[in-house]
C-alpha cells in the first residue's frame, strides 16, 4: 500500500508516533507536526517520518540540544524543528 | 464481528524497564510472552532516565548494600517498608550485574569496572560521608537499559504487541485475572489477550498535574485498570514535585542551575527565598522551595498576565558560564519558554515529577488486595515499577532508586510467575460478562453529538488538581479540590470525540487516558485530603509536624465509594535490626 502524505490517517499516525519518552519530545514534536508538516516538501516528508524511527536521546541531541546531526540530509529539518514556536 | 482472542502464559502490561525485565527473565524460561504498549518500547519513558541506577558496588568509594537500605529508610521518612527496601538494595548489586551481562553499556571507570557517580541522599556508613552509588551509562541510563532489554527480548522471542492500547483487565467471579482487552491503535480493533499470569508495567501518572516533568504517556493507565478492577491504590497522596519546571510546560530546569548562583524571583523582582529560608534560600531543599514558590503566586505575588508563576534569574551569569556550566539550560529556556537566559529570567513552577505510591505489593510483585497484612495476593496478578508500590520509596524516593526498583522488581516478578506457571498450567474458563463490560468502555465512545471536548475537561482537571491537591495541601482547599474532581468525574459523560475513525485516533485513547487519570486523580486528592501530618513529600502547613504515633501507616484507596484504610509500616527487615525513626535532617 502507498501511504500518501497528504492521507488523513498518515498524519495520524504520525501524531502517535510524536508520543515519545521524553515530555521535551512530545512538546516539540507535536507542536511541529501541526504547524509545519503539510506545507513541507515531500524530500522534508519523508526526513520527518525517518527522524521518528530514530531513538529518543538522538532526536533530543539534534532537536533540543542543538547538537549538528551527522548526516547532513537531516540538518534542514532539524534546523525548521528547533523553529518551531512551543511557548 | 467476533472478538479476536489470543493466549499466553503471561500477559504483561507495559514495555518501560520492569516490563522488559520481567519479560525478558519470561521468555528465558521459554514462557510464551506477550508484551503489549501503547508505544514503541524504546520510547517508554524510562529512557528519559539520564542520572543512573543505584547499587552499593563499592567501585568508587567504600560501600554495602546496608547502607544503601539506611538511606533508603531514612528518605522514605520511615514510612518504607524495611523488608522490602533490605530486599532491593541486596538485590540491586545482582540486578545490575545481570544488565552489565545482558549488554548495557555502562561508562567505565580506569580501572574497567562500572562507573558510579555521587546523587543527594547518598551515605557512607549509615549517615557519614557522601557515598558514590549511581551506576551509569553516560547521560543515557535509561536508553541503555530499555535498548538493550528490547533487544534481548527480541532474541528470546517476546511477542510484542506495539501501539496497543490496554483497555481493561478482565476477572473471573472468584477474582482471579484472565487476562486483558487491548485495543490496536493502528487499526481501532480491539483484542481479548488470555493469559495464565498478568503483570501491570504501565508506568507513572504525571500527567494528572498540570505542570509535570512526565512524558504525555504518564497517564495511570494501569493504575486505573486496578481500581477499577476493584483493587486499592497504596500511598498515593505522596508525590515527588521538583522545584523549577518551566511554567506551564513541565520540563525540568535542574537544581544545579541554583547551585551556579541563579535564583528565584517574585512579580515585584524581589528574592523571596531570602523570606522562606534565610540561611539556604535558593538552595534550600525540593519541597520547601516548592511551597515557597507556590505560597508566592497564591499570595498574588506571581508573574506573568495570569501572575501564575515566578522568575529563574540567571542572566546576572555571564554568558560563559552558562554555556560551561550549564549546558542544555539555554537551549531549554529558548525552545520551551521562548526566552533567552542570557538576557532574560525563566518562567518556573513546581512540576510533578515521580509518584511513591502505586498498586501494593509484596516483594515478588504480587498485588496485594487487602489492608490485612496476612501475606493475602491476588493468584496470578503482578504489578511491578512506578506503577506498583512495593513501598520501597515511602514518603519519598531518593535519585536512582526508581530505575533500580523498577528493574529488581521487574526481574524477581518475572521469577515468581516462572514458579506460579508452574503450579498453575492451565487457563481457566473466560468470563464473558467480564469482557462485555471491558468493551462497553469503548462502546461508550461511539456516541456521538454535541459535548464538551477531551482537551476542555482534561485542563480543567489538570488544572484542579495541581491547585487543589499538588504542592501546597491545607484542609479547605484539599476538601474543595475533592469535590471539584468528583464533579469533574461526572463531567466525563458529556464528553463526545470530535475524531470517530479508527485508524490511530488519539482522540480516542486521549479519551480514555483522561478517564484513567481523572481515577487516578481522586486516589491523589482523596488520599492527601486524609493524611493529617508533614511526611516527606506530603507537605501540610496545618500539620507541619511528622506524627509516628499516629500515621506511620499506609493509605489504601478504593474508588468504590472513594474509601480508604491504611495498614501498617513493615518496620522488621529480612535479617538486620531495624532502623528505627529520626528526624530527617540532611
Ligand atoms: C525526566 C525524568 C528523569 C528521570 N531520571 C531518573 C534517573 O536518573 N534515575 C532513576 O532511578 N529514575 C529516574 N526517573 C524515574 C524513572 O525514569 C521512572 O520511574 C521509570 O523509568 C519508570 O519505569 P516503568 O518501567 O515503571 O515505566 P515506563 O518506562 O514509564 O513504561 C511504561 C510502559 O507502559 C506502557 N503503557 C502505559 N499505559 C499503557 C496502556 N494503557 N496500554 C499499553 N501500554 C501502556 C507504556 O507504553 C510503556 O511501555 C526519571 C523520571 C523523569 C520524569
Amino acid at each position: 500500500m502507498i501511504i500518501q502524505d497528504s492521507d488523513p490517517s498518515n498524519i495520524a499516525r504520525l501524531r502517535w508516533q510524536c508520543r515519545r519518552g521524553m515530555l521535551e519530545l512530545d512538546v516539540l514534536l507535536e507542536a511541529f507536526l501541526k504547524q509545519h508538516y503539510v506545507a513541507l516538501s515531500p524530500r522534508l516528508k519523508r526526513h520527518f517520518v525517518q527522524l521518528l524511527e530514530l531513538p529518543d536521546p538522538i532526536i533530543h541531541a539534534w532537536c533540543v540540544q542543538g547538537q549538528q546531526p551527522e548526516d547532513e540530509a537531516f540538518a534542514e529539518l532539524i534546523a525548521s524543528i528547533r523553529a518551531t514556536r512551543v511557548a | 464481528m467476533a472478538l479476536e482472542k489470543q493466549r499466553f502464559d503471561t500477559l504483561i502490561l507495559g514495555a518501560g524497564g520492569a516490563g522488559l525485565n520481567a519479560a525478558l527473565q519470561l521468555a528465558n524460561a521459554d514462557l510464551k510472552v506477550a508484551v503489549v504498549s501503547k508505544v514503541f518500547p524504546t520510547r517508554s519513558h524510562t529512557v528519559a532516565a539520564q542520572g543512573g541506577v543505584n547499587a552499593a558496588l563499592a567501585n568508587v568509594l567504600p560501600d554495602n548494600w546496608h547502607w544503601h537500605m539506611f538511606d533508603t529508610v531514612k528518605g522514605s521518612d520511615y514510612l518504607g517498608d524495611q523488608d522490602a527496601i533490605e530486599y532491593m538494595c541486596r538485590e540491586a548489586i545482582p540486578t545490575v550485574y545481570e544488565l552489565e551481562h545482558n549488554g548495557v553499556p555502562f561508562s567505565r571507570l580506569s580501572n574497567g569496572k562500572i562507573y558510579q557517580r555521587a546523587f543527594g541522599g547518598q551515605s557512607q556508613n549509615f549517615g557519614g560521608e557522601q557515598a558514590v552509588r549511581t551506576c551509569a551509562a553516560a547521560d543515557r541510563t535509561g536508553h541503555a537499559i530499555l535498548h538493550t532489554l528490547y533487544q534481548q527480548n527480541i532474541r528470546a522471542k517476546t511477542h510484542f504487541y506495539d501501539e496497543y492500547f490496554a483497555v481493561d483487565l478482565i476477572k473471573d467471579d472468584e477474582g482471579v485475572v484472565l487476562g486483558a482487552l487491548v485495543l490496536n491503535i493502528a487499526t481501532g480493533e480491539p483484542l481479548l489477550i488470555e493469559s495464565k499470569t498478568t503483570l501491570l508495567a504501565t508506568g507513572g501518572c504525571g500527567q494528572v498535574f498540570r505542570t509535570t516533568s512526565n512524558a504525555h504517556i504518564n497517564t495511570g493507565d494501569g493504575m486505573a485498570m486496578a481500581l477499577r478492577a476493584g483493587l486499592p491504590l497504596m500511598d498515593m497522596e505522596f508525590f515527588q514535585f521538583h522545584p523549577t519546571g518551566i511554567a506551564g510546560k513541565g520540563m525540568l530546569i535542574t537544581e544545579g542551575v541554583r547551585g551556579e548562583g541563579g535564583y528565584l524571583i517574585n512579580q515585584d523582582g524581589d528574592r523571596f527565598m531570602e523570606k522562606y529560608a534565610p540561611n539556604a534560600k535558593d538552595l534550600a531543599s525540593r519541597d520547601v522551595v516548592s511551597r515557597s514558590i507556590v505560597t508566592e503566586v497564591r499570595d498574588g505575588h506571581g508573574c506573568g498576565p495570569e501572575a501564575d508563576h515566578v522568575m529563574l534569574k540567571v542572566n546576572h551569569l555571564s554568558e560563559d558560564v552558562i554555556a560551561k556550566r550549564l549546558p542544555g539550560i539555554r537551549e531549554s529556556a529558548r525552545i520551551f519558554a521562548g526566552v533567552d537566559p542570557v538576557k532574560e529570567p525563566i518562567p518556573v513552577f513546581p512540576t510533578a515529577h515521580y509518584v511513591m505510591g502505586g498498586i501494593p505489593t509484596d516483594r515478588f510483585g504480587r498485588v496485594m488486595p487487602t489492608s490485612e497484612d496476612n501475606g493475602a495476593h491476588l493468584p496470578g496478578l503482578y504489578a511491578a515499577g512506578e506503577c506498583a508500590c512495593a513501598s520501597v520509596h515511602g514518603a519519598n524516593r531518593l535519585g536512582g532508586n526508581s530505575l533500580l526498583d523498577i528493574l529488581v522488581f521487574g526481574r524477581l516478578a518475572g521469577h515468581n510467575i516462572i514458579d506460579y506457571v508452574k503450579d498453575n498450567g492451565a487457563h481457566r474458563p473466560l468470563n464473558e460478562a467480564a469482557v462485555e463490560q471491558a468493551m462497553g468502555r469503548l462502546q461508550r465512545w461511539r456516541t456521538k453529538g454535541e459535548g464538551l471536548t477531551v482537551s476542555q475537561l482534561r485542563n480543567e482537571f489538570r488544572k484542579t488538581m495541581e491547585d487543589h491537591a499538588g504542592v501546597f495541601r491545607v484542609e479547605e482547599m484539599m476538601a474543595e479540590g475533592v469535590e471539584k474532581v468528583r464533579q469533574i468525574r461526572e463531567k466525563l459523560g458529556d464528553v463526545r470525540l470530535t475524531d470517530h475513525s479508527s485508524t490511530f485516533n488519539t482522540n480516542r485513547t486521549e479519551a480514555l487516558e483522561l478517564e484513567n487519570m481523572i481515577d487516578v486523580g481522586l486516589s491523589i486528592a482523596v488520599s492527601a485530603l486524609h493524611r493529617k501530618e508533614s511526611r516527606g513529600a506530603h507537605s501540610r502547613p496545618d500539620y507541619p509536624k511528622r506524627n509516628d504515633a499516629e500515621w506511620m501507616k499506609h493509605t489504601l484507596y478504593w474508588n468504590e465509594g472513594d474509601k480508604l484504610d491504611y495498614k501498617g509500616v513493615r518496620v522488621q527487615p529480612l535479617t538486620v535490626e531495624r532502623f528505627p525513626p529520626q528526624e530527617r535532617v540532611y
